[in-house]
């Protein structure tokens, strides 16, 4: 279903959904227009007219400061206007169905939805049900997506490594319940690297993982053997009273990134997250602050990656925009 | 109507001596050369060179700025614009190949006025064409020529330098 409803007749990105049903043509067309984006926050005036007039709507029905500041910052760059609706207070909160509150905000004549919900499928459903102009970006449902933030890992790692192409990426951490790890995983796939390895105990890997094309592996220093970009999982600390873990210090025991446990990678390998990161937990204060890791280049690079999927999705509907 | 023949080295010999007689005229500080993506800029290096002008040329890509992404979206691969971070108080020649509708100008100063307000900008073109959209025209030229509504006027190269003129179904 998502193969269709994200792209128009003439196969240009309408949705932004999941990774699913995109190819690798496309996910390179999202990279490139990235690229021609990432330069603008270097200017004096960090804005293009591009998006003038259009207005942006973040719906976001579960909390993230950095993913909904990261697209606000990407549609003001791109001169758009922004309403941010709090959902805790807004009219859902008393009883007004989601489909009530978009068709009231299409009577608004809002240009696109971005979607944060904790029910999987939230933002195809809205995809689904909104006007033909609207553009919806999915900015993570449930344990089903995060598309943006993992096309922002690939224009990071394609930043550093230039080439998908032979690389050896791991994938540290809770896999069963992160749906970065799932749309990475996809994404990684369709650009061709040559393994993705996902490390974890059994209790946090999905049961469907060999289905995954992945390489599952359980002992941390063996996976992380020779591998060019690790990228460490947040371990979502409300998961940890449901007797998925014994506790914080025996996961970091078994699976925290150390500096002596990233020798094992190759010595010119990159460390990422995508935040919030548990100093401690999953990954040591002098990994996540040294010289191999890209944590906070992943965030600058969000805004120019959202900044591309904002356009590309409206730029979609021709002469009806 | 006969196509006309144009020759690129004659063209660039009556750039030049307009855009020297302008900055002469309108007493042209320092000028910074600016060309426009893709055309404009081959023009621009080598009126960069025959100038003599040491500092950088400015590369400028409109695609950010462009009045029709509502109709046609978004292209990659756009080029990253060169340009000093300041460009406050500046005298500009600004080089494009073919001025036609005047879009492309009106995009170009857009950009260069969010880096700063320019004190001049003189605007250089290889060739103008009649078919002007908006109210801005060059200050100087190689030539001026009349074409059909139909036809469209199209700089090819960067090597050789060559100019193509072909009808289209629909001329942008």
């Amino acid at each position: 279903m998502s193969r269709h409803i994200q792209l128009t007749e003439t196969h240009k990105l309408k949705h932004f959904l999941s990774i699913e049903g995109l190819n690798k043509s496309l996910l390179t067309e999202i990279l490139d227009t990235a690229e021609s984006f990432a330069g603008i926050s270097e200017h004096q005036v960090k804005k293009v007219p591009l998006l003038r007039g259009k207005t942006i709507v973040n719906l976001f029905f579960e909390n993230s400061t950095r993913t909904r500041t990261t697209f606000e910052l990407a549609a003001t760059r791109l001169s758009a206007d922004v309403l941010n609706i709090n959902i805790a207070t807004s009219a859902t909160s008393k009883g007004e169905s989601l489909l009530d509150t978009i068709r009231n905000l299409e009577a608004m004549r809002v240009d696109m939805f971005v979607v944060r919900h904790a029910l999987s499928g939230a933002a195809h459903f809205i995809a689904q049900h909104t006007a033909p102009h609207i553009s919806v970006i999915n900015a993570g449902d449930g344990q089903h997506a995060h598309p943006t933030q993992a096309m922002l890992d690939m224009f990071t790692i394609r930043q550093h490594k230039k080439q998908f192409e032979g690389l050896k990426v791991a994938i540290v951490g809770d896999i069963l319940h992160s749906r970065v790890a799932r749309s990475q995983i996809v994404a990684l796939n369709t650009l061709g690297v040559s393994e993705v390895r996902v490390i974890a105990p059994k209790t946090l890997l999905p049961a469907h993982v060999r289905s995954m094309d992945v390489i599952p592996m359980h002992d941390m220093d063996e996976g992380l053997e020779g591998v060019d970009v690790v990228i460490m999982l947040r371990l979502q600390k409300e998961r940890m009273n449901s007797a998925f873990l014994p506790s914080e210090s025996e996961f970091f025991r078994c699976y925290g990134l150390t500096e002596s446990r990233l020798q094992r990678a190759k010595p010119d390998a990159i460390v990422m997250h995508p935040g919030p990161i548990n100093r401690g937990v999953e990954i040591a204060s002098s990994v996540a602050d040294g010289p191999q890791s890209v944590i906070l280049q992943q965030v600058s690079n969000g805004i120019a990656v959202r900044m591309a999927v904002m356009t590309m999705t409206l730029g979609s509907h021709g002469g009806t925009a | 109507m006969p196509t006309p023949t144009l020759n690129i080295a004659d063209l660039l010999d009556n750039l030049e001596a307009d855009i020297r007689q302008q900055i002469a005229e309108r007493k042209l500080d320092k000028p910074l050369l600016i060309g426009i993506h893709s055309g404009g800029a081959w023009i621009a290096r080598l009126i960069h060179q025959r100038l003599g002008i040491a500092e950088p040329l400015g590369l400028i890509d409109i695609t950010f700025y462009r009045d029709d992404f509502s109709q046609i979206g978004i292209h990659p691969n756009v080029k990253a614009s060169q340009l000093p971070p300041h460009l406050e108080g500046r005298d500009i020649i600004l080089i494009d190949d073919v001025f036609y509708t005047g879009r492309t100008i009106r995009a170009a100063l857009n950009e260069i006025f969010d880096y700063g307000r320019p004190n001049q900008v003189l605007l250089a073109v290889l060739i103008e064409r009649n078919g002007r959209q908006i109210p801005l025209q060059p200050d100087c030229c190689g030539t001026r020529i009349e074409l059909p509504e139909g036809q469209r006027i199209k700089l090819t190269g960067p090597e050789p330098l060559g100019i193509d003129i072909r009808t289209l179904a629909c001329a942008a």
